[in-house]
Formats: structure tokens, C-alpha cells, sequence
């Protein structure tokens, strides 16, 4: 029995994987909302801790300094024609029914505003489709740009590209400015300042953890396989999402058997244990901030390189580190580096060649969900296949409209992986979980934390019988150390 | 001068003032917000992925966008027959214009005589049917604001206008390209006196003074959609994005 209101869920089934549009349901999903910020997390991260008294005008200053700053968030406010073709592509609109989840309408709540404010059908509201900024709107946009994931989807379909994330990423940043927030998202950010990593994992336990990981694989293996923690001097540091640590070890061991194979001197730090990045869900001060300390704990240890782990939105957050701090050229090329280009990269120059034992994955028909993150905004599509088809006989995809740049968010993404908004989860779960039934696979490979933890919950809710596991858990399984 | 002169020359000196008025609000709103485009910063890389590796290839992503409309052929066959139809003819119909502007007219406009209509009638089929697709589906319907209906209803008038003065209450043909090249030229004369084309003109100037402050502005804003226009050269060596905001 599910422990949670599914009232804005839809149950329907899926006909070959493929969700026709629901019927409108009006403010289906309009009660699910985020717990707001907790005051000693805003505290940590430089935000006011409840709505400020002078809201409104600061919210449309912040507005006006964004639509000055932001080339997309000012073009995207102005050219949607409400064609519709957006209309039916939202997973969080598939799975409630509710029409205030369309891109266009979630990108509407912010271009009223706009209208009102900064153009001249703010003179004559009704006229304009332009609305005052009041505590109703504010509560709207607290809702409905809470039940996106920034995932990037209607983007594809966009005949301008609008890209209702960085509208969302926007929205965000103006509520942030006046007290509004999520505890979730600043909760996370919050431990990052003071662990290093988004799990609040202390340096000591991660060591812990990592002392544990070498004794069970030497059980394992018999192999003295080592998962160093700060090692100065090490070769590669590893960025992982700190949940491999923690959750999702068989992908952490993944890492430990590759690098020993390839005989790779590589390190984690406790300083920076974390690729993921929850700034990028806030605002641009801690994203910028969170992933400085990257290349800090890098120069701290003056390693040559660095990867990044299984993590969709720490690869979209990782490909803006040269921007976000600075050069990187004191490292090795290519960079920024996520591990399956690496992986793939190893298998080109045939470091595998002749160990890999497809047949110890014979078990697993293997399905892949492309990350949103990872997809439409950091360009990994092909590896995480070629990795797949290099380490399993048995691969199979799900259809052509849920998977590469048209693939579905898991449902949890971008700030929304908390446990109080659960039927939205499950809603946006749904696109996912039906393609997964269709292919009739029994794991679901993926390279993303956050899917990893979400997958596995939304399959058992849609009743889809499947391992949820990463791709290098695949490799690890083939490789004859 | 008798009555009817007076109000011809009144409706002239209205005519002339819009028309400038117009002309004058169109070129320097679009100058105004494109500039504005053009010169807000990008903070962060914005591709959206799989994205083209050059500069090149980036251009032509937007072009390929701006004449085959990709993206809507992805998302809804309909729609993007219905979408690409009205461009089409509305580029037709925008180009044999050119003969009510130029003298001599260029042979290709007048090449075109023959399918004219053709495409005119085309213009107007593809309004009905974008009107009745906001109305007649409950997602565009739920989404669609006055300002959209306002776009399309306008066009509908400036179409059923166009097309009765060109095939049915015929107006002089001379006369309005003598009033619009008076109007270039700088030496104003009076308006053809027809009223379905003063009308037909009409809607047309109110079109040109909404275009740069509307949602038409699609027109020149789909060029500067970062997702769409930017490069992904995140790991290509010399490459690196600079915030614009902190050079
Ligand atoms: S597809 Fe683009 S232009 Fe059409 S309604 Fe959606 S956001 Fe607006
Ligand atoms: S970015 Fe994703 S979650 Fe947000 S509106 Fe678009 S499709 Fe929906």
C-alpha cells in the first residue's frame, strides 16, 4: 500500500510504452507542494530564511537584473506563440493531468509577471494576459515550478527552443532571493559546505566506508583493490555523486575495479566528495560556489585529472566548470572528463580488449535510461551504449520517443527528489516506468544518483519488476580482473 | 471643395501620418528589442544536447529551424503542417507585394501572377485552421490568451481585406502603388479612394505597430534562442565560455 494522497496521480496504463495525452484535470497537482526551507540551512547558504517583508518589490528587481543578465530567460519570455506543441511532452503533465504543468502554462505564471511589469500590456492587464505579482501567484509559482525538473524535454519539441528550465531555474533564483525555498534543496546545499558532500557524509565515515568497500571486495575478488580517499599526489580525482558511497556501492566498487585494472593511481576527497551540485536548483551564487570547490580540492591535491561520476545533473553543473571557475588548464585534457567518455575513451585504445566477459551480464536484459540532465544538456548519449554493448549480449531500447535528447526525466530530478511530494514523483515516474514494462527488461541502466534512487521506487509503483543499477556495475560484472 | 473632398483629404492626412507613424514604430521597435537581444549576455553554455560542435554547424541549426521548423514536425505533424503552410504562403503573399513597392516591379513577382491567388487563399485557410486548433483542442484552448487570438484575427482581417480588394471589389491599381511610392519617396499623395483598402491598409499598420511589442516578434527572436544558437564546445581545447558577466 502506497503511504501517500494519489489523488493527482493518473493510472491508466500505457499503450507499447507510449502515454497518449491525458484529459485535462484542473489544480490536479496544485495541493503537492515542497516543504519550505528550514531557517539554520538558509542561514548556511546566504538566504533570507522566510518571506521578506518587502517581497514584492525585490522579487521584480531580481526579475529585472535576470531578464538583463540572461539571454535566454529574456528571449523565451517574449517569443512563445502558445503554439502548443509543448502542451503534451511534460512527464509532470502526462502523469496528473494537470494543464498548469504544460511548459507553456509553468512558463506562463512567470511571463504574466513579466508582462505586467516590464512591457506595455502591463498598462492594460486583462487585455495582455498580465497578472500582478500577489501572495496567490507567489503560491503558484512555489507550486508548479516545484513540479518541474528542469529535465530540458519540451525544449526538443520547442519550435524556438524555449527552454522552460531555465525559466524554472529563474523562477527559482527570484524566490530564493525573497525567502522562498524548498528544505530539500537548501538543506542539501547547506551540508555541502559543511561534509563536502550533498549526503552530509563526515570525512571520517566516508573513510569508513571506503575501508569497508576494500574488505568486501577482497572477499569478493581476492584482489587488493583500494578506494583511496585523499590522496595527494594521486593521478585522477574521482568526483563521484556522494551516494555511490553510500546507496549505490556497486557502482563505487564499479569505479574501484576499473581504476585497478587500469592500474590508475586515483583518489576521492573528503573536501569535495560530491559531483552533484544543488546550487543549479537554487540560485547561481552556491552553484557558482559549490562547484568551485571541485577544482579546489583538485589543486589540494594536486592530482592531473578529474572525472566525474555516475551523475546526470553533476555533468550538467561539471561542463560549466570552466566557466563557472575558471580555466582548467592546469589539468590534463580533455576536461571537464565524466567517466563513460573515459570508459569509452579506455575501450578505443583496447585496454579491455579480450576481458571482457559479456556473458557474466547474460542474466540481465538490459535497458537504458538516458539521464535528462546528461541527454540535452551535457551530450552523453552514445557512450553509456557503447559501454553497454561492449559488456552485455543482451541490450534492449525502449521506444524511439522516450530515450536520447526525447528521453523522460525519472520524475525526481533537479531538486525534486523528496519524500513530501511523492505523488508528483510517481506521476512524472510514470512515462518512464511504462516504457521500462514495455521492453520487458530486467535492468535498468543508468548513469545518474539521483534516477538510481528514484527508479527503484516509481518501478515498484508501477509495478515494473527490474534492477535498477549503473552502467560501470555492468563493466565491473564483465571485467576479468 | 465639396464634403466628400474634405473627408478624403482628412482620411489621407490620416493615412499618411499612420502610415509613417507605423513604418517608424515597426523598424525601430525591431531594431530595439533584436539590439536588446543581441546585447544580453549569456552567464552560462546553454546548448541544448546533441547539440552541432562549430560555430557552422550552430548556424545551421538555426536555419534549419527557421525554414523547416524541426522541432514541431517532432512534436505534432498537424501543427507543423499547418504552421509551416501559413509561412510559406504568408512569405508568398509578403513577396508578390513587392509590386505595389517597386518600380520597375522585378520579373519573378510578376512570374508568380498566375499561383497567386493560390497562395492568398492558402494564407487564409492556414488562419482558419491555426483558429480553430487553439479553439478546438482543449490544451491549446486552456493555453491560448487574448493577445494570441488578437495576432490571428488581425491576419484574418488583413487576409479577407487583402484578398477581396485583389479578386472581387477590385481596387485601382495604379492608385495605391502611386500612394505607397508617394509615401516612399516623401511626397505624400492622397489615399486610392477605396474603402476596403483603406481598410485592407489599415489592419496592416496596426499589425506593423503591434509586431515589435508581440509575441510576433518570434519572427527575428527565434535567432537569439540560446538552446538553439550556441555551440557545445565544452571540451574542445581554446574553446572555453566565458561569462560575459565576468570579463
Ligand atoms: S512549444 Fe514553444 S512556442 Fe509553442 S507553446 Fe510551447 S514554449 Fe510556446
Ligand atoms: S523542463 Fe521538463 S519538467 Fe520542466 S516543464 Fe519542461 S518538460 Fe516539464
Amino acid at each position: 500500500m502506497p503511504k501517500f494522497d494519489e489523488t493527482p496521480i493518473i493510472k491508466d496504463p500505457a499503450v507499447n510504452g507510449v502515454l497518449r495525452a491525458p484529459g485535462l484535470r484542473e489544480h490536479a497537482s496544485t495541493d503537492v507542494r515542497c516543504h519550505p526551507s528550514k531557517p539554520k540551512d538558509t542561514a548556511a547558504i546566504d538566504l533570507p530564511a522566510e518571506l521578506v517583508p518587502d517581497w514584492k518589490e525585490r522579487a521584480l528587481a531580481k526579475f529585472g537584473e535576470l531578464l538583463e543578465q540572461n539571454q535566454a530567460l529574456r528571449v523565451y519570455m517574449d517569443i512563445c506563440v502558445r503554439c502548443g506543441a509543448c502542451t503534451d511532452k511534460c512527464q509532470f503533465f502526462l502523469g496528473t493531468g494537470d494543464p498548469q504543468n504544460f511548459p507553456v502554462a509553468r512558463a506562463e505564471l512567470l511571463r504574466r509577471v513579466y508582462r505586467r511589469y516590464f512591457t506595455p500590456a502591463g498598462l492594460f492587464p486583462d487585455l495582455g494576459a498580465a497578472s500582478d505579482l500577489d501572495e496567490d501567484l507567489l503560491r503558484k509559482w512555489y507550486t508548479y515550478f516545484y513540479q518541474c525538473s528542469e529535465c530540458r524535454r519540451c525544449s526538443v519539441f520547442c519550435p524556438y527552443g524555449i527552454d522552460t528550465a531555465e525559466i524554472t531555474i529563474a523562477a527559482r533564483e527570484i524566490m530564493a532571493s525573497i525567502g522562498v525555498s524548498t528544505k530539500y534543496v537548501t538543506e542539501v546545499v547547506a551540508k555541502v559546505y559543511q561534509t563536502g558532500n550533498n549526503l552530509g557524509i563526515p570525512p571520517a565515515a566516508w573513510k569508513d566506508n571506503c575501508e569497508f568497500l576494500e574488505e568486501e571486495v577482497l572477499e569478493e575478488t581476492g584482489l587488493p583493490i583500494r578506494f583511496p580517499v585523499d590522496e595527494a599526489g594521486a593521478d585522477i580525482l574521482l568526483v563521484p555523486p556522494s551516494a555511490d558511497n553510500f546507496a549505490n556501492t556497486d557502482t563505487m566498487i564499479g569505479y574501484g575495479k576499473l581504476f585497478h585494472y587500469l592500474g590508475l593511481s586515483w583518489t576521492t576527497s573528503t573536501y569535495c566528495n560530491e559531483g552533484g551540485n544543488f546550487g543549479l536548483f537554487l540560485n547561481f551564487a552556491n552553484l557558482q560556489k559549490v562547484n568551485r570547490r571541485i577544482i579546489d580540492a583538485a589543486r589540494m591535491l594536486g592530482v592531473k585529472t578529474i572525472i566525474w561520476g555516475e551523475c546526470g545533473h553533476a555533468w550538467r553543473a561539471g561542463i560549466l566548470t570552466p566557466t563557472l571557475s575558471g580555466p582548467m588548464d592546469m589539468f590534463d585534457p580533455p576536461y571537464p572528463y565524466h567517466i563513460s567518455q573515459f570508459i569509452v575513451d579506455m575501450l578505443r585504445k583496447g585496454a579491455f580488449d579480450g576481458r571482457l566477459d559479456k556473458s557474466a551480464n547474460d542474466d540481465y536484459l538490459v535497458t537504458y535510461h538516458d539521464p535528462c540532465n546528461s541527454a540535452r544538456a551535457g551530450q552523453l548519449i552514445e557512450e553509456p551504449r557503447q559501454i553497454i554493448r561492449a559488456v552485455c549480449n543482451r541490450f534492449v531500447e525502449m521506444p524511439p520517443n522516450t530515450i536520447r535528447e526525447k528521453t523522460f526525466c525519472c520524475g525526481a530530478g533537479n531538486g525534486l527528489l523528496t519524500d513530501e511530494i511523492m505523488p508528483i514523483r510517481m506521476a512524472g515516474g510514470k512515462p518512464r516506468a511504462m516504457a521500462v514494462k514495455h521492453t520487458k527488461a530486467n535492468y535498468l541502466a543508468t548513469v545518474c544518483a539521483i534516477c538510481k534512487a528514484q527508479l527503484p521506487e516509481s518501478m515498484h509503483y508501477w509495478d515494473v519488476p527490474v534492477k535498477v543499477g549503473g552502467v560501470i556495475d555492468l563493466l565491473a560484472n564483465a571485467l576479468k580482473l | 471643395m465639396s464634403a466628400s473632398d474634405i473627408i478624403w483629404t482628412l482620411l489621407s492626412l490620416f493615412f499618411i501620418g499612420l502610415g509613417y507613424f507605423a513604418a517608424f514604430a515597426f523598424a525601430a521597435g525591431m531594431l530595439w528589442r533584436l539590439i536588446g537581444y543581441l546585447r544580453t549576455p549569456m552567464p552560462l553554455p546553454h546548448a541544448l544536447t546533441p547539440a552541432p560542435k562549430t560555430e557552422g554547424g550552430a548556424v545551421l541549426r538555426v536555419l534549419g529551424d527557421v525554414t523547416l521548423f524541426p522541432n514541431l514536425f517532432k512534436a505534432d505533424k498537424w501543427l507543423w503542417a499547418g504552421a509551416w503552410v501559413f509561412h510559406a504562403a504568408l512569405a508568398a503573399v509578403l513577396f508578390r507585394h513587392l509590386r505595389y513597392f517597386t518600380y520597375p516591379v522585378p520579373g519573378l513577382v510578376l512570374y508568380m501572377e498566375p499561383v497567386a491567388l493560390f497562395f492568398g487563399l492558402l494564407f487564409g485557410a492556414a488562419i482558419l485552421f491555426l483558429f480553430w486548433r487553439r479553439l478546438g483542442l482543449p490544451r491549446t484552448l486552456y493555453i491560448s490568451n487574448l493577445p494570441d487570438y488578437f495576432a490571428l484575427a488581425l491576419l484574418g482581417l488583413i487576409a479577407g481585406t487583402g484578398l477581396m480588394v485583389s479578386y472581387w471589389l477590385h481596387a485601382n491599381l495604379v492608385d495605391v502603388k502611386g500612394f505607397i511610392l508617394g509615401l516612399m519617396t516623401f511626397h505624400p499623395v492622397e489615399v486610392p479612394r477605396h474603402p476596403l483598402f483603406l481598410l485592407h491598409l489599415f489592419f496592416v499598420l496596426i499589425l506593423m505597430l503591434y509586431f515589435p511589442f508581440s509575441k510576433l516578434l518570434h519572427a527575428g527572436g527565434v535567432f537569439f534562442s540560446p538552446s538553439r544558437h550556441q555551440p557545445y564546445q565544452v571540451q574542445l581545447r581554446g574553446k572555453r565560455y566565458v561569462n560575459p558577466l565576468e570579463r
